[in-house]
């Protein structure tokens, strides 16, 4: 090895307190892009596969019932590759052993055999036997929730009729990825699940021989989707056809395609904002270590070796520490990618789903590190090697000072020769002072984005949970239902109080935007769904007109005032034009709301309710349900509290795991940058240091003049730290917002307390570990040329 | 001994070192770069410490200076032996007893000639101000200059009346010329001679330069870490008169 690769090494070895904090930074930087673009890749590349091996349809669409030789119609239809009809059925099933409600989507596979498309990937037991009328395969995650499993048996009441079922498979479809039932956000497997069985058994239970209620199609190449869904819709319209869709509003596509975005945007904006600092401090740190390494140059040049040579060296030291935090990085983030991989595939079931780390991102990910490096690198090698090797083989000349306005001042009179000294080095150093400041501030804006998101998400949930839901119970009935029914819950025990709505599925359009949501009648004033404005009042409902969520509102580019066409997507089918009479501030989910006598006279029917909502008796909540449950009508009970708690789980498992493991980078790399500024500052201050101490300064008195200036910088840099956190937080808060929910724009004091307090504990620790090493800070030093 | 270091008025040497020994480990290698030094410096005298480079003058000085601990032997400043103080006495000891002088005149660059003083005048009991220290060395007009302001010898001055604005016991100079032209390293070891005769501080000077030797009271030729030679000048000679 050449002598001048082993000094890089030794130097390397000699700065390795520097060293970590710079490959900290690296690392997190680094990481920051792995966990996000390996996260975002796993799902996309886990996706795509299922959807290519298990051949999943393009166009979806939902009939009461048609002949079967309509479909073999539709075949003719140009633009279209294959179809698929089938048997769908709602059911409501009987789990041995589980006493909730459960309910369950039953859907018929052709006799004997995987369907054309939409094929099931089993992972236990196989198929229903050809002719087995009560042989059913379960979704997988269903079927783990009860702990279900080839040969157990279940009960289905399908049409009213019970069917005593038993499982001969598990498997996952690539229609159910985010199995979800219809009105739900979140995934419940213990309440909501997917069956499948032969469809002549089915079709029989149904009265759908010969005939389907469910079909999708492939789309032939270069087909034109919307051409072939106006084409399908006008066929299947006098079947009771409620209108084909893509894959857009396939729920579940739905839900993977908007998760996914959400992470592309997280891709984008957080290793910009972590790889952006990184790099900044990089180049920082690289600096100054050069300039630290000032007489080392000038002997090396002294020596004979040239200016490439002395570049070389130390962009060899550069690149060693930018591999050491790349590795680092890459595998803090493959690591952390792969579990956070595992909380999301609980929520999106995927066959498998393997860690890829694009190669893109990492060639990314090395040639900004690497620029940082080098550009702060070779920029101070380049001053450093300017100076004759006499003249920076002395100590520095002392440096040019001039009396700052603070000395100037009258208060100046008062100060101590050391805080001036700490002034004067701040005041000269503007640029300095003003990177390291920018610096921690940066770390410091690092931590409050970390944190921002907790505060947020609490606010969220209490924002949805306290102030818009307050019923305890939300329950669903099989069909529209006159007002009589709400009469028959009052009777109930245990119930306290009633309200009634009516929910009904349509389609929005304005312009060339529609939305695919639900239009929710409600009284006049609604005590039990709230809604409100953006300071939390109750909006008032108007008598005509709708109300909509202010994310859609903007998403259609509807104002209150203007109106969108609603097409009725059950029932008559109808499309008007309704007022739009405003907007409403809700964190999670998008609807539209009316009054409900203002909705009924939209469906053309008399005054009637689609479901209820309830406060109950804690007391009397169990024996109520079971009641509930028994009545006939009542298609689905959902407590609010369990939807709660669903949320915060998938919150917590997805964005605040993310921001967990931020945080923990924020931290490090605030601490790096703190430490690593205050050994610089040690190592540039440390003949002056010293030189006190010689003249009998003790070690407190000296120890000031460092710990004051990091206290000032810390103290700058706190603010400003606030000031660039709260843009990140912005930024994040804009790139999060999606349908399922929307950050609300609001940093707690706690944020702020917590940032704050993030960079002075750094500071603190850093300042520890200087202390020790003014302790035995030699004094000999002083009074040497070279050290 | 942990407490301070009191004055005691006697009539004895104010330094007295007896078989004084300092080793450094360097990895495995031991370096002595003392090996049993007897030697005595009397109040007020001014003496020359000779010696080629790697003699030991420098690790002599900073242990009669309190900076740095023998390994063997006795050191005494006023009959109190230096090597059993804790690093607080050494600390207080600097403090109120010691004056320094430097190679590189270690001048705080961000602080005026006059705050240079004034740091260690501000800690000290019975200091003279800043500006008389000043006027001393001859730069009452340069009070507010800063360092970079200065040259290599102005520089040098200022770092004498910082040394000697406590009116301090000794001064240890090591090296004070090193650093300078002869032109200009004679006017300070001029300024040295006067605060010695001014205000009778026991003086050292460190230099490997023997011209030098001829403004002591006293020469003390150190080699290879021990005392090679004694020699009393008859007469001190005005550093005005000497020329390398
Ligand atoms: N801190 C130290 N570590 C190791 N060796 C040292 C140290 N300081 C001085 N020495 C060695 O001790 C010897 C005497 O040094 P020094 O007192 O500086 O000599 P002088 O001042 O006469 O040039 C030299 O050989 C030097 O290399
Ligand atoms: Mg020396």
């Amino acid at each position: 090895m050449r002598a001048l690769s082993r000094k890089a090494l030794r130097d390397l070895a000699r700065l390795k307190g520097q060293v970590a904090a710079i490959a900290v930074v690296i690392a997190a930087g680094v990481m920051v892009l792995i966990l996000t673009v390996a996260m975002r890749e796993a799902i996309a590349s886990a996706q795509a596969r299922f959807y290519e091996t298990q051949r999943f349809a393009d166009v979806f669409a939902e009939l009461e019932r048609a002949p079967e030789r309509v479909a073999a119609r539709l075949r003719e239809l140009p633009g279209i590759d294959q179809i698929e009809t089938r048997v769908q059925a709602p059911v409501r099933l009987e789990v041995p052993g589980f006493a909730g409600p459960v309910r369950g989507l039953l859907l018929s596979l052709p006799d004997g055999r995987q369907p054309a498309l939409n094929r099931l990937h089993l992972r236990e037991g196989a198929l229903p036997a050809p002719g087995r009328a009560d042989q059913v395969v379960l979704s997988e995650p269903f079927a783990e929730a009860h702990g279900l499993r080839p040969g157990d048996a279940l009960r289905a009441i399908v049409n009213g009729r019970e069917v005593d079922l038993v499982v001969s498979g598990l498997a996952l479809s690539p229609e159910f990825i985010y199995q979800v039932a219809p009105t739900d956000l979140l995934p419940d497997y213990a309440h909501y699940g997917v069956l499948w069985m032969g469809r002549p058994g089915l079709a029989e239970a149904m009265d759908m021989d010969g005939a389907f209620n469910s079909l999708v199609l492939t789309l032939a190449p270069g087909a034109d989707p919307r051409a072939v869904i106006a084409a399908v819709d006008r066929r299947l319209a006098r079947y009771g056809g409620i209108g084909a869709t893509d894959r857009d509003e396939q729920i579940s596509h739905r839900f993977l395609a908007d998760e996914l975005d959400q992470l592309r945007v997280m891709a984008l904006v957080l290793p910009a904002v972590f790889l952006g600092v990184a790099a900044f401090l990089l180049n920082l740190l690289m600096a100054r270590i050069v300039t630290g390494q000032r007489q080392q140059i000038a002997i090396l040049k002294a020596f004979g070796y040239g200016d490439g040579a002395i570049a070389g060296h130390f962009g060899l030291m550069a690149g060693l520490v930018v591999v050491l935090g790349l590795a680092l990085g890459i595998a803090l983030g493959a690591w952390a990618a792969s579990g956070l991989v595992g909380l999301y595939a609980e929520y999106f079931r995927f066959p498998q789903m393997g860690l890829r780390l694009p190669p893109q991102s990492l060639a990314l990910a090395l040639a900004l590190a690497v620029a940082a490096a080098l550009l702060g690198t070779l920029g101070a090698v380049r001053r450093a090697a300017r100076q004759p090797p006499a003249e920076a083989m002395r100590p520095p000349a002392p440096e040019r000072f001039r009396p700052s306005w603070l000395d100037r001042s009258p208060l100046g009179r008062y100060l101590g020769q050391p805080t001036r000294i700490i002034v004067r080095n701040l005041s000269r150093h503007r640029a300095k002072t003003l990177f390291s400041t920018v610096g921690i501030a940066l770390s410091g804006g690092l931590l409050l984005l970390g944190s921002y998101q907790f505060g947020a998400v609490d606010r969220l949930l209490d924002v949805q949970y306290r102030l818009v839901m307050q019923m305890d119970l939300h329950l669903t009935l099989t069909e529209p239902t006159s007002f009589g029914a709400l009469a028959e819950l009052r009777a109930q025990l245990g119930v306290r109080h009633v309200e009634g709505y009516r929910s009904a599925a349509v389609r929005l359009v304005a312009g060339r935007r529609d939305y695919r949501t639900a239009i929710l009648g409600v009284e006049a004033a609604p005590r039990l769904r709230r809604l409100l404005d953006g300071e939390h009042r109750p909006v008032p409902v108007p008598p005509d007109g709708l109300l909509l969520t202010r994310y859609l509102a903007d998403y259609l580019g509807v104002r209150p005032g203007g109106s969108v066409t609603v097409e009725v997507l059950e029932g008559h089918r109808r499309a008007l034009a309704v007022g739009v009479a405003g907007v409403v501030d809700e964190p999670i989910g998008l609807g539209a709301y009316m009054a409900r006598p203002a909705l009924n006279r939209l469906m053309g029917e008399g005054p009637a309710v689609s479901g209820a909502w309830l406060l109950v008796d804690p007391a009397a909540q169990e024996r109520l349900l079971a009641r509930l449950w028994e009545m006939p009508r009542i298609a689905g009970i959902a407590l609010v509290a369990d939807a709660e708690r669903q949320f915060r789980d998938y919150i917590g498992d997805t964005v605040l795991a993310t921001m967990t493991i931020l945080l923990l980078m924020a931290g490090s790399i605030t601490f790096a940058v703190v430490y690593n500024n205050a050994r610089i500052a040690f190592a540039e201050r440390a003949r002056e240091l010293a030189t006190l101490r010689v003249l009998g300064l003790t070690r407190a008195e000296v120890s000031w003049i460092l710990i004051g200036e990091i206290a000032v910088l810390t103290l700058l840099a706190i603010p400003l730290g606030w000031l660039v956190g709260t843009g990140f937080a912005a930024l994040l808060s804009w790139a999060m917002t999606t349908d399922l929910f929307r950050m609300p724009w609001i940093i707690t004091p706690r944020t702020y307390a917590f940032s704050a307090a993030g960079v002075l504990v750094a500071a603190a620790l850093s300042v520890t570990a200087i202390a020790r090493r003014l302790g035995r800070l030699d004094m000999v030093l002083a009074l040497k040329t070279l050290d | 001994m942990s407490g301070s270091i009191a004055t005691t008025p006697e009539r004895e040497p104010v330094f007295c070192t007896r078989g004084l020994i300092k080793t450094y480990q360097v990895g495995e290698v031991e370096i002595a770069a003392l090996r049993g030094v007897d030697l005595e410096l009397h109040a007020g005298e001014l003496v020359v410490i000779l010696g080629a480079s790697g003699s030991g003058k420098s690790t002599l000085v900073n242990i009669l200076g309190g900076l740095d601990r023998a390994s063997g032997g006795t050191v005494r400043y006023r009959g109190q032996d230096l090597s059993l103080a804790d690093d607080r006495a050494l600390t207080a000891y600097r403090r109120r007893h010691v004056g320094f002088v430097f190679q590189f005149y270690n001048l705080i660059s961000s602080l005026t000639a006059r705050e240079n003083v004034a740091i260690v005048t501000e800690i000290s009991t019975d200091p003279m101000p800043p500006e008389e220290a000043l006027a001393l060395v001859g730069l009452a007009d340069r009070l507010d200059h800063f360092p970079a302001q200065l040259s290599g010898g102005e520089q040098q001055r200022v770092a004498i009346a910082r040394a000697v604005a406590k009116r301090p016991a000794v001064l240890l100079c090591d090296e004070p010329t090193g650093a300078l032209d002869s032109q200009t390293g004679i006017r300070v070891l001029e300024v040295l001679r006067r605060i010695n005769e001014g205000l009778g501080a026991t003086t050292a000077i460190i230099t490997h330069n023997r011209v030098i030797g001829e403004m002591a009271d006293r020469v003390v030729r150190l080699g290879d870490g021990r005392v090679q030679e004694v020699r009393v000048n008859a007469r001190r000679r005005d550093p005005a008169e000497l020329s390398w």
